[in-house]
């Protein structure tokens, strides 16, 4: 059963009805039902403390490290056409097939391979020949692997600011996932290397959904297919980005895009 | 106000707050000297009290002092069963401390909830660090030397120890990892690994460098605790070794050794100490410098470590 | 309209999270050793000393000043031994509080951070130093020398452990003060520093109220060190319980007596044996209670910045 809708794109994830409540009972999302399409860009734009990282980060359960946050509501995935915020569900599985990029380049204080390689290891994975071959696959993946296949024994941080984001997507695609929620990805980095990662960003698309929180808008409206406005809490609007970003439904969107306020 | 600030013009008060301020600074500099006065004072107590030891234990300080079990001939005796004693008692110690004490740490930053156990266990890990060492040793002859039937043996002693070293690791411990920067953790998470391999990937080898400094300072402290030690009953004159862990003929560990009567480095200086001859002031100041020695290296090493780690840390 | 039934894909993984709860579980009883450990000191010291007071009234305990339990008559008053601890404890912070604190202050408020980072190594070294070596100290270097201003000084007293005590509880003061000192933050200091002030003046009316409760803190810690120490009164205040106030006199602490007693023969089941840890409940308690203290004063006046 797919599920096709108003824009007529097969949507991978889709929250229903989310509300999330942090541990000292202020409530971050207030009823937000927003779809995910496969292979397209979703961006979540707003001003601070709208909720749209609190969302993002929903949808891998990075609440769950926190005691005393609450979920009410559904985060559906397909095909499996589950809600991964069931207490059944294993956050583990969810992050297998939905990974993170951060705000800021975080690498571990481990070498280049290792870093790529993680993932893997976790899972269970130890031929160095598979490992090799993924790593590699990963790293040409994030437009790294030229800068850094003669050296993958060097140390992380020796990158710069740059490829260590590079870095941390090849990371989080080395597990081949079905989505990547990039957060903020690049308010740490110089304008090249945003650059760098926006191409990046666009011809990952082939391969998986991307859903990205960003402050800047001028990016939402380079890269993205869809755009989510939300404030405070809510979901304002979501609609295709030229739609957005020309001829919004709402007046609040309205007034946002065009800097009245925020 | 005005009025004052006018007033002020007028030489006279002028020069009382001349006088003031230079009365101040008088004092401040009279307190600056007497502070590094002080500092000074105590640098070279702790210089003095090596010395002293080196100097009056001097005549000792010959490799048979090393290689020769006590005797009642005060120059023949000599510190072999001590530092065995000591080096079998640390084993032990070493080998129960640090891995309780790491697990504890570890469960204390990484899996405890905001509970009252938590709180329990956190209140008594803090209260422990405050017990007199003598008290463990009460605790020790009640508990392992007659209700668990040990013995006045090397295990008790490595028991007692461990405990009074372990709130020192968890102390290290968790502080260690709560230096590590929540991003990083958040990022192994994200790809999918469990808490353990977390903890195991990720937390220790990054707190690594940490809990080695608080081991040291631990095991240095272990060296040297003797009240503890004197009173689950570790006898003051041993003229034997305890069995040895290795032997030739299979199975080549063993341990015998845990159950034997022993003496340790600090017991074997007091007993030396408390005998009215002076002969025998000189073997206890010269195992004093022996064990000076020893805990200062330990917490040198332990301090210049703990400023590399320092350094290096760029997250 | 999800599915009611979680996919397979998506579902707990049995054994990985089995082999997690285990690793926790082991985990959670390491930590939980304190906690056995604490009621173990506990349960030792109390069912020893049950026997004991069946023996002995805790009136005549409380209040007998003399602790004879070698003699044909025996006496067990703890307030014997509580003298001695309590003379020693407070010639050690004669010593301790006056010179720490200027530590502590020098260190805060007018080192360079290269003296500091000098000293503070020193500090800690001293701390290192096994106790059974200034006990060394104290009978074979101090006494002697105090002796030269006071022949009449006995070679066992509490006036040359006292003063080693002393010594070896500064690193503790200073640490402790300075550190609550050095949490003052800056703008406190500018404040002052501003008005003219020296830095005496800006430590003494301003920081040192403002760390007030740390430094009590360290106060109360070095009592409670200084109450539990054994060695250095073993070695050169006497075992030899005897009720005064009076430094120059020999004397027994709680702490020595229960190591003399430990020295001896050991026949478990008798009064004498079960008198240590009679002496080892008063002890406990009078640290927990000043742990208690200082707990206290720490929360209750802990300076909110």
């Amino acid at each position: 059963m797919v599920d096709k809708n108003k824009h007529g794109e097969i949507v991978k994830a889709e929250s229903k009805n989310l509300d999330f409540y942090y541990a000292d009972g202020t409530q971050a999302l207030k009823n937000v039902s927003l779809p995910v399409y496969e292979n397209k860009i979703t961006a979540l734009i707003g001003p601070s403390g709208c909720g749209k990282s609190t969302f993002l980060r929903s949808f891998n359960r990075m609440h769950d490290l926190y005691p005393g946050n609450r979920y009410d509501g559904e985060i559906v995935l397909h095909p499996d056409n589950t809600n991964i915020l069931d207490a059944r569900v294993d956050p583990i599985e969810v992050r297998m097939r939905i990974s993170m990029v951060f705000q800021k380049p975080n690498p571990f204080p481990k070498s280049i391979y290792e870093n790529v390689a993680y993932g893997l290891r976790v899972r269970g994975e130890n031929n160095s020949r598979t490992l090799d071959d993924k790593v590699e696959e990963a790293l040409k993946g994030a437009s790294l692997w030229g800068e850094v296949k003669n050296r993958l024994q060097d140390l992380a941080f020796n990158l710069s600011g740059g490829q260590q984001q590079r870095l941390c997507i090849a990371r989080a695609l080395a597990t081949e996932p079905e989505i990547m929620l990039f957060d903020e990805p690049t308010s740490a980095l110089d304008p090249i290397a945003t650059v760098n990662i926006e191409e990046l960003m666009s011809g990952l698309r082939e391969k998986l959904s991307i859903l990205i929180v960003t402050h800047n808008m001028q990016q939402a409206a380079r890269i993205s297919d869809y755009t989510a406005y939300m404030y405070l809490g809510e979901l304002v609007e979501h609609d295709a980005t030229d739609k957005i970003f020309t001829n919004p439904s709402k007046k609040e969107t309205e007034d946002y895009i065009t800097g009245k306020f925020g | 106000m005005a009025k004052t600030a006018i007033k002020a013009k007028n030489s006279n008060d002028l020069n009382e707050i001349r006088a003031l301020i230079k009365k101040h600074k008088k004092n401040d500099l009279i307190f600056a000297a007497t502070g590094m006065f002080v500092i000074a004072s105590l640098t070279i107590t702790l210089l003095i009290l090596f010395l002293d030891l080196v100097i009056d234990g001097y005549p000792r300080f010959t490799l048979d002092f090393f290689s020769n079990f006590p005797s009642r001939r005060a120059l023949r005796a000599g510190i072999l069963s001590a530092w065995i004693g000591s080096s079998l008692v640390l084993l032990v110690t070493f080998f129960v401390a640090v891995p309780l004490g790491i697990a504890a740490g570890v469960y204390l930053e990484e899996y405890a909830k905001k509970n009252w156990i938590s709180d329990l266990i956190e209140i008594n890990v803090s209260n422990l660090a405050g017990v007199p060492s003598i008290i463990y040793g009460l605790l020790a002859l009640g508990l392992f030397v007659y209700s668990f039937g040990l013995g006045s043996s090397i295990l008790t002693a490595g028991l007692t120890l461990a405990l009074l070293m372990l709130p020192i690791v968890i102390v290290s411990t968790r502080e260690s990892i709560r230096a590590i920067p929540v991003h990083i953790r958040e990022a192994a998470f994200a790809v999918g690994a469990t808490k353990w391999q977390v903890v195991i990937n990720h937390v220790i080898p990054y707190s690594y460098g940490g809990i080695l400094t608080g081991v040291i300072i631990g095991m240095a402290r272990a060296i040297g605790e003797t009240a503890p030690v004197i009173t689950i009953g570790a006898l003051t004159f041993i003229a034997f070794l305890p069995p040895s862990p290795i032997s030739t003929s299979a199975p080549f560990l063993n341990f015998e050794w845990l159950d034997s009567a022993f003496t340790v480095l600090p017991i074997q200086m007091f007993n030396w100490i408390s005998r009215p001859q002076h002969a025998f002031h000189v073997n206890a100041a010269a195992t004093g410098a022996v064990i000076i020695v020893l805990t200062a290296l330990m917490n040198g090493f332990a301090i210049r470590l703990r400023y590399k780690i320092r350094k290096k840390i760029k997250w | 309209m999800s599915d009611i039934n979680v996919s397979a894909g998506l579902a707990k993984n049995f054994k990985r999270h089995l082999a997690e709860r285990i690793i926790e579980t082991g985990l959670f009883l390491s930590a939980a050793v304190a906690v056995f450990i604490t009621t173990a000191i506990v349960y030792v010291l109390v069912t020893e000393a049950i026997p004991f007071f069946q023996h002995v009234s805790i009136y005549d305990f409380l209040t007998d000043t003399v602790w004879t339990p070698n003699y044909s008559i025996k006496h067990y008053g703890i307030s014997a031994l509580i003298a001695g601890t309590l003379t020693t404890t407070m010639i050690a912070l004669a010593v301790a509080v006056p010179l720490g604190t200027l530590t502590a202050i020098y260190l805060s408020e007018f080192a360079t951070h290269k003296v500091r980072e000098t000293i503070k190594p020193v500090l800690e070294l001293l701390v290192g130093v096994p106790t059974v070596v200034f006990g060394y100290f104290a009978l074979m270097l101090v006494t002697p020398l105090l002796q030269q201003i006071y022949p009449d000084l006995t070679t066992f007293n509490m006036l040359g452990p006292g003063i080693v005590m002393g010594i070896m509880i500064v690193p503790y003061i200073a640490s402790v003060s300075e550190d609550a000192m050095r949490a003052v933050p800056m703008a406190m200091r500018e404040g002052a520093y501003a008005m003219g002030a020296t830095r005496f003046q800006t430590a003494i009316r301003v920081i040192a109220p403002a760390a007030m409760s740390g430094i009590v803190a360290s106060y109360i810690l070095a009592i409670s060190r200084a109450v539990g120490e054994t060695m250095i009164v073993a070695i050169a205040a006497g075992q030899q319980p005897n009720f005064t106030f009076n430094p120059v006199e020999s004397a027994a602490t709680i702490t020595a007596y229960i190591v003399s007693v430990a020295l001896g023969d050991l026949e478990h089941g008798t009064v004498g044996y079960q008198s240590i840890f009679a002496a080892g409940l008063t002890l406990l308690v009078m640290t927990l209670l000043l742990n208690i203290l200082g707990h206290w004063v720490r929360k209750r006046y802990a300076e909110r910045y």
